[in-house]
Order: C-alpha cells, then structure tokens, then sequence
C-alpha cells in the first residue's frame, strides 16, 4: 500500500499546572493515495486535534511532543514555517464544520477563492477568474457567476459548503481534511456532499481525511477508518472490517449506536 | 434573472445613518470649507505670509464699505493714519479722504499655485499703496488674514499626516502582537507602555530638543509630525492587540491559515479590517490631538518658526494679556483652532454612533 500520508506514534501534549495532559497519545495511521480515510470518535478524542497537527496548525499552548507526519518524503514536524506555508492549500487543505464562520464576512466569496490561487498559482487576473468559475462549477453550484461576487451570508448553507469545498480544491491539493464537513447539514444535502466528495475524489485524484462523530456517514463513503477514543487509536482497518467485525469494545457500542 | 439588488454592506449602513446626523455633516462641510482654504491660501489671501509692513502694527481691521455717501457703491476700504498719543500708544485713524476699491484677481505677491504653477494672480485685494487688513494685522504689520489661510496648511495637514503615520504604527505593531500572542506581544506591549509611561508633553519637549536646531521649516514640519506621531501609536496599538486577541481566533482566520495564506495577509486583510469601526472614529478622534500638539510646540517657539505662519505660532503672539487688549483680533488663530478641534470631535462622536451596531436604534434595511 502506498501511503500519501503516514503518522507515526504523534503524540500532542498540552501543560496544565506543570504537569504534561496528552490530548493525542501515540496515533500512528496511514492515509493511502486516492482514498478516503476517516478518524471517528466522540468530541474531545483527540481526532480534531490530530487533524490541525498535520497542518501545524495547534492552538496556542498545544505541542508535539514526539512523533512523525510523513508527506512527500518529507517529515512536515521538522520542515519550516515557510515550507510548511508553501504546502498549506497547495498540498494539504482542511474544510471546516461551519462554512459560515471560516469565510471572511467582509469580502466576497470569488475574492477569498481567488486569494488562494494568487497565493499558490502564477495564473493571470482572467485566468484565475476562469478558474473560479471552473471550481465552482466542479462543486455543482448552479449559478458560478453570481455565486462568486456574493458575500458568505448570502448563500445558503449548502451553498456555503460547496463554495469552501471549491476554495479547499483551488490550488490542486492531494490532501483535504474535512472536520465534521456535514454535521450542520440536513441529511438529504449530506447525502449530496457525500456524493461530491466521492466524485471529487475520484475526479481530482486526490485522498479525503474525514473528522467526525458520524459512524454512519463512513460506513458509507470512506475506504479506512481509525476509531479514537481518549486521544488513542484503538482499533482502525478497512471500512468493512471495522464494520462488520468491530474488535474494541469502544468500537462495538458505537456501531451498536447506530 | 431577477435582478441582483445592490447589497448594502456594513459602512453603506454606517454612512446612512451618519448622513442623518446634520451637526455631523454640518461640521464636515465646514471643515472641506478649511482645507479648501488652506490648499488654495496663496491664491485666496491677498498677501504673502511675509509680507510685512512695520508702519501698520497691529493695525484694526479696515472694514470693507459698500455704500458711500448714501449710494451704493463697489466695495472700498478708507486708508489709515497712524499717529501717537501722549503716551506714545499707536492710533490709528481712518482717513476717509483716501478711498482703495477692492478688485478681484489683483497682481500681488508671486507664488506658485498647488506647488508648481507661478503666478502672482490673488483672488482679490486692492491696487496701489494702501493695506487691506480683514481681520487686522500682527505685530509686524502682516495681514492676518492671509497668515490664518497659510497658517491652516501646517495645522490642518499636520493631523492628517500624523494620524496617517502613528495609525499605520498603530495598526501593524498592535495586529502583530495581538496575532502572534506570546512572546512578541510581550515584548511590543512594554514597549507600548514605555511610549505611554513618560508624560506625553515632556516626551514631546524632550524629542523635540533631539532635533537638530539648524533645520530648515520643511524639515521642523516632518520632525514635528514624526514627533508626534511617535507618541500617539502606543494607545491605540493596545486596543487593537486586545481586539485581534479575539478575532485571531476566529474560525476564517484558521481557514485562511490552513490554505497558505501568508501571516502579513492575514493580519492586513483578515484581522485589522474588522477593527476598522473602532480605528476610523479613533483616528477622527486623535486628529485634534495633532493639531494642538502643534499649536502647543509652536507656542512655546518650538514649533513652526517665524515668519512662517501656523496657527499655534501665531498665538505665540497672543501671550501677553496687555497685546489681547489692545488687539484682541491676534486671537482670531484660537477660534479656527477651537472649530477644527470641535469638528473632528463631532464627526468622531457621528462616526461612532453611525458605526456602532449596539447603539443602532434601526435594524438593518
């Protein structure tokens, strides 16, 4: 198996009256080319933090204390800040649980799009407008033109997703981390993220790190799944395997759950 | 398609209801009015700034007649006699024999208009021997008048540019230390504090003292401000600190940070924006600051330095209770001091009521 992206043995500690609180405990996991993998636990497991690590991007306070993040050949943990920005958006993106709050209210949608392409491309004026456009319509927004000169609050939610799902995929990245991507959704519009997702997946040639508490909402889109519980991996595999054979105990209540 | 109704963004609904305020809009025409005055001065004020005539120290007003012997007629102004009394006290006298008509668009002293066109066309004045005083003269016998007009470009500039540099200071060091937190803002909050420790007109007279004492004006001018300004950025770098504390945090500067943004951008474009309701009416509020920092500076000499006019210089004048009495017009530099100051204040306040959502009584239409 060929890995796009392997932790090994993180582990995120955080300083509390001197003494050091493991938030993430020694996960190690694989993220495959192509394909879709899902961290699954309750809230405080550990998974969202995992998922802002491999982007170096941890709270004030929080830090790794040992453990490896292996992109590209390279160990993203030892890489500069610089190098490290250079590869935000262009190699690794995230998505967010609420797109309302991760656009910028004063600025257009198209603006906030295009700022990712001025960061990461060379194209023209007019070719990164084109390229909006071409994104907006990959993510099956029905109206790009307009779409790109509203302001976030004036789409609807599931509008705000895709139009965050477009910015995550501007600069061609090979990894997209999405946090808890349709929990604010109702479930006929995740059901149609869900289908964007697989074809963006399969279109883009690119792997999806899915963050979230929704057990069923993997079974049915990703390829692997790591169950987290008190910030350790305690049982991961297949999809199918963790499914239908579940070996952990935490693992056997929450497919009982659902 | 339906067509798009133009969206009202948050400073469109700001503007409205400040528009609504009229002793708001009131004091912006009025200060447009000024700053007309003092980009035009050279051409508006029928003299130089140095023009002087010793013979006509603090000489009265010569007012501007418009009917003559019953009729009406185009507007003159009689001449004036000096003569001294027992005491040797100056008096004026109006001689009415001596008749100057005011013309428009007169050759007087040569300037160059906006900096670079030369000309010796003011706007109006009278020809010939006699002096046109509106408002009376100075010690030295210059129109004061035309002194207010040149006086208006330092004092009415000098706000602006300030502001313009101890913001920018302001703004950078205050988003830096609020963004990156820690160490950095430790180190830039004390520094803050230094600026704002020292007494702020003992650290401008201190600062002061540093300047070379063989500049020229233009020179003073720019130390001036860069003195001034190196004292106000403390206050408001600690506000906004505070302020991009919290939105540091917010969930857009995160996702602009996980797409690569730079550290610069963010700050610029994603954080110091949503503090630009408190900054804009805090820097309306800071211009008068400017303003009478100059006039302080200028009044104790130390400021713009004769004969070069500004309104705090000009003052300098009026320190004698004794020369009040005798030509209470040498005040005439208070009053434009005392409407500038009032009117930023009025607008700063407008501009806080406008921008401010809490105070909104309207919702949003």
């Amino acid at each position: 198996m060929n890995a796009l992206l392997s932790i090994k043995d993180l582990t995120v500690v955080v300083h509390e009256d001197g003494r050091e609180r493991r938030l993430v405990d020694g996960v190690s996991f694989d993220i495959p080319n192509n394909s879709i993998s899902a961290f699954v636990g309750g809230s405080g497991s550990g998974k969202t933090t995992t998922g802002l690590s491999i982007l170096k991007l941890l709270p004030l306070g929080l830090t790794v204390s040992k453990g490896q993040i292996l992109f590209d050949g390279d160990n993203l943990l030892n890489i500069s800040e610089s190098k490290m920005r250079a590869r935000r958006g262009k190699d690794i993106s995230m998505i967010f649980q609420e797109p309302l709050n991760a656009f910028n209210p004063v600025f257009t949608i198209g603006y906030q799009i295009e700022e990712v392409l001025r960061m990461h491309t060379k194209l023209s004026k007019n070719a990164r407008k084109a390229r909006i456009l071409d994104l907006l319509k990959m993510v099956e927004l029905s109206d790009p033109s307009r779409v790109m000169n509203n302001y976030p609050h004036q789409l609807s939610g599931g509008m705000r997703q895709r139009a965050m799902i477009a910015q995550a995929i501007a600069a061609s990245p090979k990894l997209i981390i999405a946090d808890e991507p349709t929990s604010n959704l109702d479930v006929t519009l995740q059901a149609k993220i869900m289908d964007l997702f697989r074809k963006l997946k399969n279109e883009l040639n690119l792997s999806i790190l899915l963050i979230t508490h929704d057990l069923a909402l993997v079974s049915h889109l990703s390829d692997y799944v790591a169950v987290m519980t008190n910030g350790q991996v305690v049982e991961s595999g297949t999809t199918k395997q963790i499914t239908t054979t579940p070996q952990n105990e935490y693992t056997k209540q929450l497919m009982k759950a659902l | 398609m339906i067509k798009q109704k133009k969206y009202l963004n948050e400073f469109d609904i700001a503007l409205r209801g400040f528009r609504k305020n009229r002793v708001a809009m009131l004091c912006v025409y009025t200060l447009l009015f000024l700053y007309f005055t003092a980009i035009f001065a050279d051409f508006l004020s029928p003299y130089s700034y140095k023009n002087e005539d010793r013979n006509y120290s603090y000489s009265p007003a010569t007012p501007v007649h418009f009917v003559d012997e019953g009729k009406l007629t185009w507007p003159y102004i009689n001449g004036l006699e000096l003569t001294y009394n027992e005491y040797h006290a100056r008096i004026y006298q109006t001689d009415r024999s001596v008749k100057h008509s005011l013309k428009f668009l007169v050759k007087g002293d040569e300037y160059k208009l906006l900096g670079f066109i030369p000309t010796d066309v003011h706007f109006f004045g009278i020809e010939g021997e006699g002096r046109l005083y509106l408002l009376g003269a100075d010690s030295r016998g210059r129109d004061l008048f035309s002194r207010l007009l040149y006086g208006g470009r330092v004092s009415l500039s000098i706000g602006l540019i300030g502001v313009l540099i101890s913001f920018s200071i302001g703004l950078i060091i205050g988003g830096a230390a609020g963004f990156y937190g820690g160490k950095i803002d430790n180190l830039l909050m004390r520094l803050c504090e230094m600026v704002m420790m020292v007494p702020g007109f003992y650290l401008l007279l201190a600062l002061r003292a540093a300047v070379p004492d063989d500049f020229n004006s233009v020179q003073v001018y720019f130390s001036i401000i860069v003195i001034l300004s190196f004292i106000g950025w403390a206050g408001l770098a600690r506000i906004i600190r505070g302020m991009c504390l919290s939105l540091r945090e917010r969930d857009y500067v995160l996702a602009a940070r996980t797409l690569g943004v730079s550290d610069f951008t963010i700050i610029v474009k994603h954080i110091l924006p949503h503090t630009l309701s408190y900054s804009i009416f805090a820097i309306m509020l800071s211009i008068p600051g400017y303003i009478l920092g100059e006039a302080a500076l200028s009044l104790l000499a130390l400021g713009i330095q004769d004969p070069f006019a500004s309104w705090g210089n000009m003052l300098s004048d009026a320190m004698s209770i004794v020369r009040i009495k005798f030509a209470p017009w040498i005040l005439w530099p208070a009053f434009f001091i005392f409407l500038t100051v009032i009117c930023f204040n009025v607008i700063g306040n407008a501009l806080r009521d406008a921008l401010d959502p809490m105070l909104k009584s309207e919702g949003q239409n």
